[in-house]
């Protein structure tokens, strides 16, 4: 492969991006429209990722390399495997959507947040296709200045204490990491590569520090219980656009960061830390749920079934089996697909009613039912409904969840039960019940917010009829993790039984 | 060797650039006494013969002269050209500012020159009376610099603070010098080392103190607290472009007597000095971040932050390796950079009568002037240290060579307060982007300000992106070669 495609993803959309600033600042249209399309031009450019990825093979592809900074032995590689490609593919996706649904609700500074939005895009994907440690820290704390941004400017009320708490809360958790990452290119034969880094074995009391180092970044972003209160509040306070992307990828990144630094990297700590970490996604899930049942606030009840939903995905990778992980990976696209598609369903109608309280809803399906058919379909995937995707990541994260404990799967799929309850629930109050006057005229979703929502349905029905086509992607790259963090026996005999 | 019958031109090589400057210093007050008229050119003219200047330094290398006593090695070249960059955007920046501070006096760019020339002579100091010649020298020119508007009572006030503990911060170097000079019997700096070995000086309290109070007197000079309180007043008073200058220039050339006395003078006791400066980095990275968060005037927040950014330079220093030293010659060079254009900003909003000071004439500056809260977004981030700007690869330079020197403490203090650092430069940001303006604010964008402002952006992005340029000249400049 010479084309170099890794880096035209990523600079893509950062150059298309700044060029903005040529187009005139009062000439609104035309920098929507052109934003649009770059978003769109960039996720063409993503798809040849998906026809021509080998997936019988864990090895990195669509390769660069070259020396960065010689002196730190600091390389610029990029790769991709089976773990990280559909999150590219979800990124090129999810932007296009989150362009659509900012088009009208956005109207100050109108270049400055599609630039925002764009320059994000080619971060997030940066970090996906990272294979030097310190490409990926650049990659990972870039993105907190354009997203500081989102929120800050284009957010609620609220959105300067949000914005400020999730800057603060993620650069705590990344210095830390960055401690740790420096600490491992010195034990680590002096280099940064992630594939090296992961051939060295490290003593027990050093793996186990830098995990709670690793831990602090990762742990923050998914983000785990204990420290998910900022998420709330961004979740909240962000712009539609932002809790789109904020939910659908950013989100991710966490999960991703245990995935391709932790558990390669530090097999031992990862085997030792296995049981705290179940128990925290544990707590995720039945403290998320339980706690979305008391919000009266729509994004901030979307925001902690996100903390649940988590959970299950760190649930999944921690319980360390082929179909748990691979259940947590799925989930992770499910949970983007889903979740992203709540939030764009809320932007549209806080466009129209300029309210989040739930209390100001009720009777919606009378006055758009386009729109309610949509939200049933999103509120049933969240919950898990068989033939939706949200049904596979749960059953094979709780059947792997099964396999280490049945104790485990009983209280996570107390989390389902609550799900349930809060999901129904929350459809119940906004679109049953007596109609209230706050929603009474307003006008159904036009072609653009349908254009909007389509993809995801798409998605929730393909994922969930036929998992096998993300599945697929990930089987020999999931095997191969296992086989790192377990040493190869355990897996075998895993395979062994799921093959049979 | 210097031969008293006949001097050769040769043996004044090693000075070169500081006769060179000296002699652009004289022109400068000539011009402007007996061609007034000519005074725009002074800026000008100023910019021009730094920067000949610093194409004269920039391939120092391994050039001793005077017996020892100038050191033009690859190491002082680096830290000239820091002060040379110092000069060179304090002279454009003052090009801007003197429309609106009325600053019409010729001596100005004469001062800042013969401060460079004493810079000059403190980096490439290899005897400690050099050392403490160019320390005077460059010291005296700033105090003059910080009263030059001597309408100005502010300015008044930091001159004379400065002068005073100035004076007080050079009695205990020469105290500090004169006990290290009693028990060794050498001022030669490599001398010291060999002496302090030979004389089993190596646990002597009385040379234990007098590095003790050099120690002090190079911490007042970088504003290490807790010597750093003449800081935040001085460089609140001084004209902003001074204040800019001061930031950048005498305190690369402070870290740089610094690095080459401990390294070169008193290696046997890095485990004494490591110690002690490693409580003095988190002890001024405390001070100054902390107390930044309360600050409501940019000037002095940017004057705490200059503290704070001290300590984390210290932490290459500390460490006591090489690597080390390259670190902090990067930090300081980078600093230059992204605190130049920073104050520049500020130098930029100044109107005639308003200094636009404070940190709510920034507010909605996004909407009144989106290029200028573009730049300083950008400068700010830089500052906390965030990627993909130059103050992120200065900062992980230092961390990775203080934990590779074992400070891993000191590390995660430098950690906890840039995380705390973060909310100060955060909330210029805020204020920039998401408040609404106060004042319709209009700027004029004078050559000699855009330049500035080109430069720095240049450096932090730059060097943002490409570390590589700056990192190898600092790791291969070394003390000695």
């Amino acid at each position: 492969m010479s084309v170099p495609l890794l880096s035209a993803l990523i600079f893509f959309p950062i150059i298309g991006g700044f060029s903005l600033l040529i187009v005139k600042r009062e000439d609104v249209q035309a920098i929507k429209i052109m934003a649009l399309i770059i978003s769109l031009l960039e996720f063409l450019l993503s798809i040849p990722l998906f026809y021509m990825f080998d997936k019988t093979t864990f090895h990195m592809q669509f390769t660069e390399h070259y020396s960065w900074i010689p002196a730190f032995n600091i390389n610029y590689s990029l790769g991709v495997d089976g773990i990280s490609v559909l999150f590219i593919l979800l990124s090129a996706l999810v932007t296009i959507l989150s362009i659509l649904v900012s088009w009208e609700s956005i109207k100050d500074k109108v270049a400055e947040f599609f630039i925002s939005i764009l320059v994000l895009e080619g971060v997030m994907i940066g970090v996906f296709c990272a294979v030097d440690l310190f490409l990926f820290y650049i990659f990972w704390e870039a993105m907190l200045i354009p997203m500081f941004l989102i929120i800050g400017i284009w957010g609620g009320p609220n959105r300067v204490y949000a914005t400020v708490k999730f800057f603060l809360y993620t650069l705590v958790g990344s210095l830390l990491m960055l401690v740790g990452i420096i600490s491992l290119y010195m034990h680590g034969g002096h280099t940064f590569d992630i594939l090296e880094l992961a051939k060295h074995s490290y003593p027990m009391g050093f793996q186990l520090l830098l995990f709670v180092a690793f831990f602090a970044a990762f742990a923050v972003k998914v983000p785990m219980w204990p420290v998910h209160t900022w998420l709330p509040d961004a979740h909240t306070e962000a712009p539609a656009a932002g809790s789109v992307i904020l939910a659908a990828i950013l989100i991710k990144m966490g999960a991703y960061g245990f995935l391709r630094f932790s558990m390669p990297i530090l097999p031992q700590a990862t085997q030792a830390m296995m049981i705290p970490m179940i128990i925290l996604s544990l707590i995720a899930i039945v403290y998320g749920a339980i706690i979305c049942l008391a919000q009266t606030d729509l994004k901030r009840l979307i925001a902690y079934s996100s903390v649940s939903h988590m959970g299950f995905v760190t649930l999944g990778l921690y319980s360390l089996n082929t179909q748990s992980v691979e259940g947590g990976i799925l989930q992770m696209i499910n949970h983007g697909v889903v979740t992203g598609a709540l939030f764009l369903s809320i932007g549209m109608v806080y466009e129209r009613t300029h309210t989040r309280v739930i209390k100001d809803y009720g009777g919606l399906a009378t006055t758009m039912p386009v729109f309610g058919s949509f939200f049933l379909l999103f509120t049933l995937a969240a919950v898990g409904l068989p033939a939706t995707n949200g049904f596979i990541g749960e059953f094979l994260i709780l059947l792997g969840s099964f396999i280490r404990s049945p104790w485990i799967a009983f209280f996570a799929a107390t989390g389902l039960i609550l799900g349930a309850w809060y999901m129904l629930w929350l459809y119940q109050r906004i679109f049953f019940n007596p109609v209230n006057d706050k929603v009474v005229g307003l006008a159904e979703l036009n072609m653009r917010e349908i254009v909007t929502l389509v993809p995801m349905v798409i998605l929730i029905f393909w994922i969930g009829l036929y998992p096998n086509a993300m599945l697929s992607f990930m089987h020999v790259s999931v095997a191969h993790l296992l086989e790192q963090v377990h040493g190869g026996a355990e897996v075998a005999r895993q395979v062994a039984t799921v093959l049979h | 060797m210097i031969d008293t019958a006949f001097v050769s031109w040769k043996a004044f090589q090693p000075i070169l650039p500081e006769m060179f400057l000296v002699c652009i210093g004289l022109f400068l007050i000539g011009l402007d006494v007996f061609a007034p008229k000519r005074r725009e050119l002074l800026p000008w003219l100023t910019v021009v013969g730094s920067l000949a200047a610093m194409i004269m330094v920039a391939g120092e290398k391994g050039i001793t002269g005077f017996g020892g006593m100038i050191q033009a090695d690859s190491y002082a070249a680096f830290f000239k050209v820091i002060c040379l960059l110092g000069v060179i955007l304090a002279s454009l920046m003052s090009e801007h500012s003197r429309r609106t501070e009325g600053l019409k006096q010729g001596e100005y760019y004469a001062l800042m020159v013969f401060s460079a020339v004493g810079m000059l002579l403190m980096v490439s100091a290899g005897d400690l009376m050099v050392l403490y010649l160019g320390l005077e020298l460059m010291a005296l020119s700033v105090y003059c610099l910080v009263g030059l508007p001597r309408n100005d009572a502010r300015s008044a006030e930091a001159a004379m603070k400065y002068l005073l503990m100035g004076g007080f911060a050079s009695a205990l170097l020469l105290y500090g010098m004169s006990l290290v000079y009693g028990l060794t019997g050498t001022t030669d700096i490599a001398a010291i080392a060999t002496m302090a070995a030979k004389g089993d000086l190596l646990r002597n309290a009385a040379l234990l103190g007098g590095l003790g109070l050099m120690i002090a007197a190079f911490c007042f000079k970088v504003a290490i607290a807790p010597f750093h309180f003449w800081t935040p007043d001085v460089y609140e008073g001084a004209p902003t472009a001074i204040t800019a200058f001061m930031s950048v220039g005498p305190k690369a050339a402070g870290f740089a007597v610094f690095g080459r006395v401990l390294f070169t003078g008193f290696p046997q006791f890095q485990a004494d000095w490591g110690t002690l400066l490693a409580t003095l980095a988190l002890l001024t990275m405390a001070i100054g971040n902390i107390t930044a968060l309360s600050q409501t005037s940019i000037k002095r927040m940017l004057a705490y932050s200059a503290v704070a950014h001290a300590g984390y330079s210290l932490l290459g220093v500390l460490s006591g390796t090489a690597e080390g030293l390259s670190a902090t010659m990067s930090y300081l060079l980078i600093y230059g950079f992204m605190n130049m254009g920073a104050f520049a900003i500020l130098v930029l909003l100044a109107g005639p009568g308003n200094r636009r000071e404070s940190l709510e004439d920034y507010k909605g500056l996004a909407k009144t002037n989106p290029l200028a809260a573009l730049l300083m977004l950008v400068f700010m981030f830089s500052l906390t240290g965030i990627p993909p700007t130059a103050g992120f690869i200065g900062k992980f330079y230092l961390l990775k060579a203080a934990l590779a020197a074992g400070y891993t403490k000191t590390v995660i203090g430098l950690i906890i307060f840039s995380s705390i650092s973060a909310y100060f430069y955060l909330r210029v940001v805020r204020y920039m982007y998401m408040s609404d303006p106060k004042e319709e604010i209009t700027v004029e964008y004078s050559p000699g300000i855009s330049w500035v402002l080109g430069i720095a952006l240049l450096g932090v992005v730059g060097i943002g992106l490409l570390p590589s340029s700056v990192i190898g000249h600092a790791a291969s400049a070394l003390l000695g070669q």
